[in-house]
């Protein structure tokens, strides 16, 4: 599966990363917006196309079978990976955000005025605004657990929202801007002790850490696989059966129904009640091979080299006069933001790209954060394990040299 | 001078940069000689939002001529309305109007073109049109 024998070599498996940008070969740090992916998930998507695709769930001839027997391997692959209990816990979606819509959508009748729900000060864009609409349907009301100057959320004042007016809590497992990793834990079994239910938002963590989400015990789990190593436009919910027993369907259509007539309609079992239509037959099938992959190349060597790469960009960074770390948790992943005194993030991104860097500047969807630190944007530079410290070094002398040019 | 010969005389002048680099030193120092927006006009309703950047852009019409002035709070997104500003500054809505912006592509500039760059340069350009859209009612 992992075809590099060793794996200070992986980067091997991803041929993207051989080429050039702007003459210069490409060192790809934007991780946290979409990983690269491994020859092994590329030819995956063709071996689909090539040998078994066809309509799932209702054909009887043999194309159909053997395509929904893939689609159906990987949902059981992604059931242990994540350890839920039942494979039909597990819903193929377009990627973390619809999930999160999902779940939206499915307490639209369960929530009345003047409920309330938590998310944090660290969001996506993603896990506020369908919660937002959520409110503006149900007339609950949004609340938000504020976080320190490190970027780090604040548990006492996240125990001061709990009441019994709280029926949601919705927080990322890790922030896409800052990288800090949440005390998901304790929030999960904070929001328990009211009643409340608890999605968290995998889609940063999951590229770096394996989840349990028994052990966790959230309501739900929601990632994305294109972070992964996986294909783009596919993703996954995780959902205790009682939740999606108790939710009605998201969109109604083919697949989801037990019987229709113009009377009433009935609607399937799980895990089909939530997927109408004709899903992304290939990305659920792929989305298997990368978690298969990257399980192979293991989650103890991925946390320990992104850890490495974690720990000698910071301190190489560091010696960039200047220059300003914009979240410093104690618990992080592999990403890093920043800023250069005097420096727009976007003319240091538009050079650093011209010397083959790629790094991604902005507000990375979450302006509450920006607004927070008073900053227009940051440089994000998010590490997977395939990079090394060579890359690094790139990026540091990309970013000196933008700052000569610019100051 | 007209549209065409600021674009010719301006194409001319990248044209004498072998590399990335010395266009981008030279968009830097074009940014510097922007015609900075008066601070009252350095508002809300004059902003164009780019997903990155801010560039707030204001027009006044003077003897017949539109007067762009401009400010970013990016360094290089301020070169390149610079190099707008100097384009169609000082010329009538009608020629502002007929004015096309390929010079973009011959100075190397093409990559800010895109729908999806995140400098909101289309914005900008679509911008100084609607105000030459505006003005061209109160030429006589």
């Amino acid at each position: 599966m992992v075809l590099e024998k060793d794996l200070k070599n992986v980067s091997k498996d991803f041929p993207i990363l051989k080429q050039e940008v702007n003459g210069k070969p490409l060192v790809y740090l934007d991780n946290g917006a979409s990983s690269q992916k491994p020859q092994v998930v590329i030819d995956a998507i063709t071996k689909y196309y090539t040998e078994i695709n066809a309509n799932i769930h209702r054909g009887v001839h043999t194309l159909s079978q053997k395509a929904t027997d893939a689609y159906e391997a990987s949902r059981k692959k992604l059931q242990v990976h994540f350890n839920a209990k039942h494979d039909f816990e597990i819903l193929f979606t377009k990627g973390t955000t619809d999930g999160i819509n999902l779940v939206a959508s499915g307490f639209t009748t369960l929530l009345s005025k003047g409920d309330e729900i938590i998310v944090s000060h660290l969001e996506h864009h993603s896990n506020i605004v369908p919660w937002q609409m959520l409110c503006e349907r149900t007339g609950a009301v949004l609340k938000v657990i504020p976080m320190n100057n490190k970027g780090e959320l604040l548990m006492d004042e996240y125990d001061k929202l709990l009441s019994d007016k709280t029926k949601l809590v919705a927080v990322n497992h890790v922030s896409n801007a800052l990288g800090t990793i949440n005390p998901i834990k304790y929030i999960i079994d904070k929001a328990h002790e009211y009643d409340a239910v608890i999605l968290i938002d995998g889609a940063q963590a999951t590229p770096h850490i394996k989840p349990d989400v028994q052990a966790l015990n959230c309501d739900f789990y929601v990632c994305s696989a294109h972070k992964m190593c996986g294909p783009t436009g596919v993703g996954i919910l995780y959902g205790k059966e009682e939740w999606l027993n108790i939710m009605p369907p998201y969109q109604g259509g083919g697949e989801m129904i037990k019987e229709v007539t113009f009377e009433e309609t009935t609607y399937a079992c799980l895990p089909h009640k939530f997927e109408a239509g004709t899903p992304n037959i290939a990305g659920g099938i792929v989305f298997g091979v990368a978690i298969d992959y990257m399980n192979a190349v293991g989650f103890e060597y991925i946390q320990q080299q992104e850890d490495e790469l974690l720990a000698y960009a910071n301190q190489e960074l560091k010696k960039i006069q200047g220059l300003k770390l914009i979240g410093t948790a104690q618990e992080k992943v592999s990403v890093i933001s920043f800023n250069i005194e005097g420096c727009h993030p976007y003319d240091i991104g538009t050079i650093v790209d011209k010397l083959g860097v790629a790094v991604r500047t902005g507000h990375h969807c979450t302006q509450p954060i920006m607004q927070f630190f008073d900053i227009p944007g940051t440089i994000r530079a998010s590490f997977m394990f395939y990079n090394t410290k060579e890359d690094v070094d790139v990026l540091v002398s990309a970013v000196k040299k933008a700052k000569m040019m610019l100051l | 001078m007209t549209i065409n010969e600021i674009q010719s005389e301006l194409v001319d002048e990248f044209s004498m940069f072998d590399d990335w680099m010395e266009r981008y030193e030279y968009m830097i120092e074009l940014g510097k000689s922007l015609p900075i927006i008066d601070s009252q006009y350095k508002k809300e309703e004059n902003l164009i939002k780019g997903c990155q950047s801010k560039v707030w852009l204001y027009a006044e019409l003077n003897n017949n001529k539109i007067v762009y002035t401009a400010d970013s709070d990016a360094i290089i997104t301020k070169g390149i309305v610079s190099i707008l500003i100097r384009t169609f500054t000082n010329q009538s809505p009608s020629e502002i109007l007929a004015a096309n912006t390929n010079f973009i592509d011959e100075i190397g500039l093409k990559e800010h073109l895109s729908p999806t760059r995140a400098n909101g340069l289309v914005s900008m350009i679509k911008q100084i049109k609607l105000y030459a859209v505006a003005f061209q009612t109160k030429v006589s």
